[in-house]
């Protein structure tokens, strides 16, 4: 799918980039003269999948519009622990009002550039899972039936990270958090609620949805650039794993993702006007268990009282997103 | 703009903030043993060279430059080394090993094409070495010498220099010219080599130089008692192989046996083959896995026709027949006679029982420990008698072309130092990189590429190479395929990968990356993302 | 250029004069024939290169137009009501941001009981959200006010209300001189804003502030709002001198000079009350009236200069805060702290109740009779055998049910169901 084709190198476009690629074929990431738009110094927990994810993004953004570009953000871990007075840790133009108004505020400032002349001055919105897909859902779905020229990006670590890790509506089953322990016969968070924002923005019909982990940078980073050569409502749903939230080891947010995409778990797919146009398959596919065993969140399932039972629903989930979205490698299905 | 107070900020200024005060454990790049280094008994840095060759076009020459460091005779070794940096390759485990080999013999053949030449970098040290033998190791050792800026003498008792190189391993597995260009190419250094100049009294001559290295190999076949009819005709593999060298065309018959398991017996049925014998069949006493001829000449030797007879000894040889007497492996795997025989026709019998050295030339040297045939030397392969150094097939240990050119290697440096009166610097050897180090999700699935053979009609009727080399694309591809075991290869990914900005990447190819410890929380993503297991974390001293 | 108009029509002719860049809004009673004739005028082209949201929600509105004011661009809502309180946490983060968005109010009362007739309980709801409060007391006034709202916030980068009465204003045929584009260019210059999001020039707007500066930023807040106090009487003087009429400033003195008794008062009651002024002058009674054009800032020191010479004041307001009083009451008594004079809290036209003539005159005769108490909150036309009906009630009943519908079967209302 976004994967560039590139013969003969050992690690093909998994990697940031390698010393044999010509430059333009190295991921944005791998040069020196990326933006940084999200620049050291930020207060982001160690191993941080959001700080990861944003850079990634805006990065990609800003090579895109050549730097021509603005960010809004809504409040949450992204927002306050780049911002605290007296440093900000961003390195474009970027705003922030409330946490549920994100969409809205980026339409405005669509609006604004376009009533100012500025058409070559595109617009970021930003959100985590919270202010997108729950307190901000209705200016996030006003802005995609408006068709805004807004490329609207969710990093979603499945949860309330920034207020102390309590669930939200992207928060899996069976996942244990703040407010939703494992207590008594409770699995942790109860299966059958939640939702799918890419899904809903595909019901928009709008020009362009996509969903990526921080695993898959090339492709990330490929989505980010597509996203922007459409105008209009587009929507990025970035996995980003939460070392603090999911009781992980910092090192491993980005194998989290990749076990999450190749469980199939978290599909990666994109969309354009509602229909789904391309997926990424799974490589090497693995059991749910290896993507839930190095989560502290999903502890319960696996300790003195294992809940195989919970896991082979965990599993029913994957093995659904597979069968929907065909995520089995070629000649596997 | 007249921004508003404390809302409104500069933008960047968060790096005043060193997060690097947040860490417990520190990122460090570091350097670990790949594991085909580890293995190359001639001690090759192979994921070094293969680092400069995947990069193509002028890579190539820096490839076979750090191979010309440790191994003069790269395209010879991409034929006739067994590669146990192959067995070694981590790659193993995940597809299939490196063909580091054919890599080798393309850069090894891109040199003798394009007439790349080493030098002598260093004033000459005004000491003499004698090196006896010009076999692999002797010619490995006198390089080694001649580079370090010793004059080197090499005394060959036959015609030719190369050894076993020449008389032992046929030219259908590696080609003369081949082995003439890096020979000379050693001789090029200034090395004075003196033929049919064979070393009887090694005691006496050895106050001619300032110090000696003995590589006489080990050319004398292996004689088993096996009664024989007045007729039979019983000749040796080693005396075949170096008369076909020279010219020969032994009368053999129409159907030859070789007795023997080894790598000398497969190349003795398949020279069978090519002289014209319609029927060439190993005799052997113990079962196929157990022999000790190595798998890629046991399966060239059954594509060219040649049979095998497993659990079998011979016990009679008569003219145009052979009693063999079929054999059983007991509980440790020896064979035991079971008694029963059979008859196989053979119009003769190849021996291919081993080799032994003639040890003669060292009478009279004091001090000298021989034991089983060969001589005893220390980890500085100096023989008992200080100043005389051995290596190759003449000391103990597995004989090997390879082995012999890392002897060579080996002594050259512990030879350098004696005449010095230095210590060597003791090797560092870090600690290997396992498999498990890796993060192979990294490396693009690319199957091996495998050599192509020459038709098998032409090997039965010449002497032309067996195994053809790849063309350079598929070199470049094979070279690529390796993972750069324990070892940076710029990847770029630790850059990518940082949630903090805290690796910079360093401009200049080959300069990599360093942590930018003001802003590196430790979070470890980067050692954990490192394709090559080139990151380690270690404690930060609180 | 006179001519009779709606004042819905008035406002959105005058706030297109104004060529706000982008307007963001949801409608809501009564504001809607204001927000409906601005998309007329954006598709019609009269009011040409503005970009027209029709957002999904009052936060909306207000949040595209933080977006907008942000990226420079100059940015209008309009709402009512249940709406601006609906705004409520972007009013607070506009003005925080010195965002110099400007916005019509079509003051309603708030709910429950839903009501959409106008008292202003929304904007007095409001009143501390950061934002400059402006209130109309006639059309005319409201096309005057929105010109020089935006002249106000864009000189100190703050965002502005213009509060007019629901229906009473919003929806009345007065005539009104609108003034011409060239006019209210000459007196409005494009926008240079404060700060803006720009990739030339990038800033990070909106950070996080801790303790260590929290107060401080409130206190700039604090300054910057009260410079308005001097910053509107230089522009509503320029005002006049452009357009040849008196229109805002901070208060309007009507015949206070020797008045012992005023009535203080925002919004179009004013004329009324002017009416009944006149007609005690008339009588010989020394009475004014003082309307307040700005109360967010709260023109402290005009207002005290006002009723110096007075020995009672009425204050008259459309808004209370429940289960403690007057709202605007409570700013006079602050103002003439220390002043030998009493103050009376009068709550009036309470969701669209009309405040008569008859009403305040009779209120006024009793304030001159002393028949009133000073210390008790007073509510104009109250039925008060309704109310004691319905105390009574809740004093008996376990559950007497919601007093609205009750006193509303009392009074025989269709709604009430009463006719079951």
């Amino acid at each position: 799918m976004a994967f560039q084709e590139i013969k003969l190198y050992q690690t093909g476009t998994f990697v940031a980039g390698n010393r044999l690629l010509d430059p333009d074929q190295r991921s944005v990431q791998a040069r020196t003269g990326r933006s940084n738009t999200l620049t050291s110094g930020h207060r982001a927990c160690r191993g941080c999948g959001e700080a990861l994810g944003a850079r990634y993004v805006l990065d990609a953004a800003m090579r895109a519009t050549d730097g021509r570009l603005v960010a809004v953000n809504s409040t949450g871990c992204l927002e306050v622990f780049s911002t605290p007075y007296p440093e900000s840790s961003w390195q474009l133009p970027w705003l922030h009002s409330l946490f549920g108004n994100g969409p809205a505020v980026a339409a405005g400032v669509a609006a604004a550039l376009k009533a100012r002349g500025l058409d070559d001055v595109r617009v970021v919105g930003q959100a985590g899972d919270g202010g997108t897909v729950d307190i901000g859902f209705g200016c996030l779905s006003g802005m995609f039936e408006r068709n805004d020229d807004v490329l609207f990006v969710c990093y979603d670590n499945e949860g309330y990270m920034n207020t102390g890790v309590q669930r939200s509506g992207a928060t899996p089953p069976a996942a244990s958090t703040a407010n939703t322990k494992a207590l008594g016969d409770q699995p942790g968070n109860v299966f059958g609620q939640g939702k799918s924002v890419p899904l809903i923005a595909m019901a928009h019909e709008i020009p362009y949805v996509a969903t990526a982990t921080v695993a898959e940078l090339r492709d990330l980073e490929a989505k980010v650039e597509k996203a922007m050569t459409f105008r209009g409502a587009r929507y990025l749903h970035v996995f980003v794993p939460c070392p603090l939230g999911w009781g992980a080891d910092s090192a491993d947010t980005i194998r989290l993702a990749r076990l999450a995409k190749e469980s199939g778990i978290f599909p990666v797919f994109e969309a354009e006007a509602g229909e789904v146009t391309a997926v990424s398959r799974i490589r090497r596919q693995v059991p749910v268990e290896d993507y839930l065993r190095p989560q502290r969140r999903y502890a319960h399932l696996f300790g003195d009282h294992p809940r195989p039972d919970l896991v082979a629903r965990i599993q029913d989930r994957a093995d659904r997103n597979i069968a929907r979205f065909g995520l089995l490698p070629e000649g596997d299905e | 703009m007249d921004k508003p107070f404390a809302i409104t900020l500069d933008v960047g200024t968060s790096r005043a903030n060193k997060t690097g005060s947040w860490r417990t454990e520190r990122a460090v790049y570091t350097n670990r043993m790949p594991p085909c280094n580890d293995a190359c008994p001639a001690g090759e840095d192979i994921q070094s060279w293969l680092y400069e060759a995947e990069a193509g076009g002028d890579g190539y020459e820096r490839a076979w430059r750090r191979i010309m460091d440790d191994n003069p005779f790269p395209a010879v070794m991409g034929r006739v080394c067994y590669h146990p940096c192959e067995t070694a390759c981590n790659r193993g485990q995940l597809d299939e090993a490196v063909g580091i080999n054919s890599v080798e013999r393309f850069v090894g053949d891109e040199a003798i094409r394009r007439g790349w030449t080493v030098s002598v970098d260093v004033p000459p040290t005004g000491q003499r070495v004698l090196v006896v033998g010009a076999g692999p190791s002797g010619l490995s050792a006198a390089y080694h010498l001649a580079r370090r800026g010793h004059a080197v003498t090499i005394r060959e008792a036959g015609p030719m220099a190369g050894g076993m190189m020449r008389f032992g391993i046929p030219r259908y597995r590696l080609s003369r010219d081949v082995l003439d260009a890096e020979v000379q190419r050693i001789l090029d250094l200034g090395v004075e080599l003196e033929l049919d100049a064979k070393v009887t009294d090694l005691d006496t001559l050895r106050h001619d130089f300032d110090a000696v290295f003995l590589a006489v190999g080990a050319q004398l076949g292996r004689r088993a008692y096996i009664p024989a009819g007045s007729a039979a005709h019983v000749l040796d593999a080693v005396d075949l192989l170096r008369g076909v060298e020279e010219g020969e065309r032994p009368l053999l018959g129409r159907r030859v046996a070789v007795y023997g398991g080894g790598n000398t017996a497969m190349d003795a049925a398949r020279t069978a083959r090519r002289l014209g014998a319609s029927e060439a069949i190993v005799v052997y006493r113990r079962t196929q896995d157990r022999m000790p001829a190595h798998e890629s000449e046991l399966r060239e030797a059954e594509d060219e026709g040649v049979l095998f007879k497993w659990l079998s000894t011979i016990t009679q040889v008569d003219s145009g027949r052979l009693t063999i007497e079929r054999m059983e492996l007991d509980d440790s795997g020896f064979p035991q006679p079971t008694g029963e025989l059979e008859e196989l026709d053979a119009d003769s019998l190849v021996l291919a029982l081993g080799q032994e050295t003639d040890l003669s030339l060292l009478d009279g040297v004091p001090g000298l420990v021989v034991q089983d045939g060969v001589v005893s030397v220390g980890a500085d392969m100096m023989t008992g008698c200080p100043g005389v150094f051995a290596g190759g097939d003449m000391v103990p240990q597995e004989r090997s072309v390879t082995v012999a050119i890392g002897h060579g290697k080996r002594a050259a440096r512990h030879i350098d130092a004696w005449l010095s009166a230095e210590v060597p610097e003791p090797g560092v050897r870090p600690a290997l990189a396992t498999f498990d180090t890796l993060n192979t999700w990294y490396y693009s699935d690319a199957p091996r590429a495998h050599r192509p053979l020459l038709d098998r009609a032409r090997r039965e009727s010449s002497f032309d190479e067996v195994v053809l080399g790849h063309d350079e694309a598929t070199a470049l591809l094979e070279a690529r395929r390796c993972l750069s075991c324990g070892n940076c290869f710029e990847c770029d990914n630790c850059y990518g990968v940082c949630p903090d900005n805290a690796v910079i990447k360093l401009d200049q190819p080959g300069e990599r990356y360093l942590i930018d410890l003001d802003y590196c929380k430790g979070c470890g993503i980067c050692v954990a993302e490192c394709p090559s297991g080139a990151i380690q974390m270690f404690p930060e001293q609180v | 250029m006179r001519s009779q108009v709606e004042g819905s029509q008035a406002v959105a002719r005058a706030v297109t004069l104004c060529r706000p860049q982008v307007i963001a809004a949801y409608p809501i009673s009564p504001q809607t024939h204001i927000v409906e004739s601005l998309s007329d005028r954006v598709r019609t082209g009269e009011l040409a290169g503005c970009e027209y949201l029709m957002v999904e929600s009052e936060f909306g509105a207000l949040s595209a137009c933080i977006g907008a004011s942000g990226a420079g661009a100059r940015a209008y809502t309009a709402t009512s009501s249940q709406g601006l309180l609906f705004m409520a946490e972007a009013l607070f983060n506009a003005s925080g941001l010195g965002l110099p968005i400007v916005m019509t109010l079509a003051n309603r009362a708030i709910g429950a009981p839903i009501n959409i007739w106008n008292d202003h309980s929304d904007s007095m709801a409001m009143r501390d959200s950061g934002w400059i409060q402006l209130f109309a007391e006639s059309n005319q006034e409201a096309v005057d006010l929105h010109v020089q709202a935006f002249r106000l916030a864009e000189s100190l980068s703050v965002p502005v209300m213009v509060c007019m009465d629901g229906f009473v204003l919003t929806h009345a045929f007065e005539e009104v001189d609108l003034p011409t584009q060239e006019q209210v260019d000459a007196f409005l210059p494009p926008l240079v804003p404060q700060q803006l999001l720009d990739p030339d020039d990038p800033v990070t707007i909106g950070a996080m502030v801790g303790p260590e500066a929290f107060t401080e930023v409130k206190y700039l807040m604090h300054v910057k709002q009260m410079a308005a106090l001097d910053e509107l009487p230089v522009i509503a003087a320029e005002f006049r001198a452009a357009f040849g009429r008196s229109s805002g400033g901070l208060v309007k003195p009507y015949r206070t000079d020797d008045a012992e008794t005023v009535v203080v008062a925002l919004g179009s009651v004013l004329g009324t009350i002017e009416d009944v002024v006149d007609t005690m002058r008339d009588e010989g009674h020394c009475v004014g009236a003082l309307g307040i054009t700005c109360f967010r800032p709260w023109p402290a020191a005009e207002v005290r200069e006002a009723l110096a010479h007075a020995t009672r004041v009425v204050v008259v307001e459309r808004a209370f805060a429940v289960g403690a009083g007057g709202i605007v009451g409570q700013n006079v008594r602050d103002a003439t702290r220390g002043l030998p004079l009493e103050a009376y809290d009068v709550v009036a036209g309470l969701g669209g109740r009309p405040v008569t003539r008859a009403s305040l005159r009779r209120l006024l005769d009793d304030v001159l009779a002393e028949r009133l108490d000073p210390t008790a909150l007073h509510f104009l036309d109250l039925d008060h055998a309704l109310v004691q009906r319905e105390l009574e009630r809740s004093r008996h009943g376990h559950r007497p049910g919601p007093h609205a519908e009750n006193m509303l079967r009392a009074l025989g209302t269709v709604a009430s169901g009463a006719y079951e």
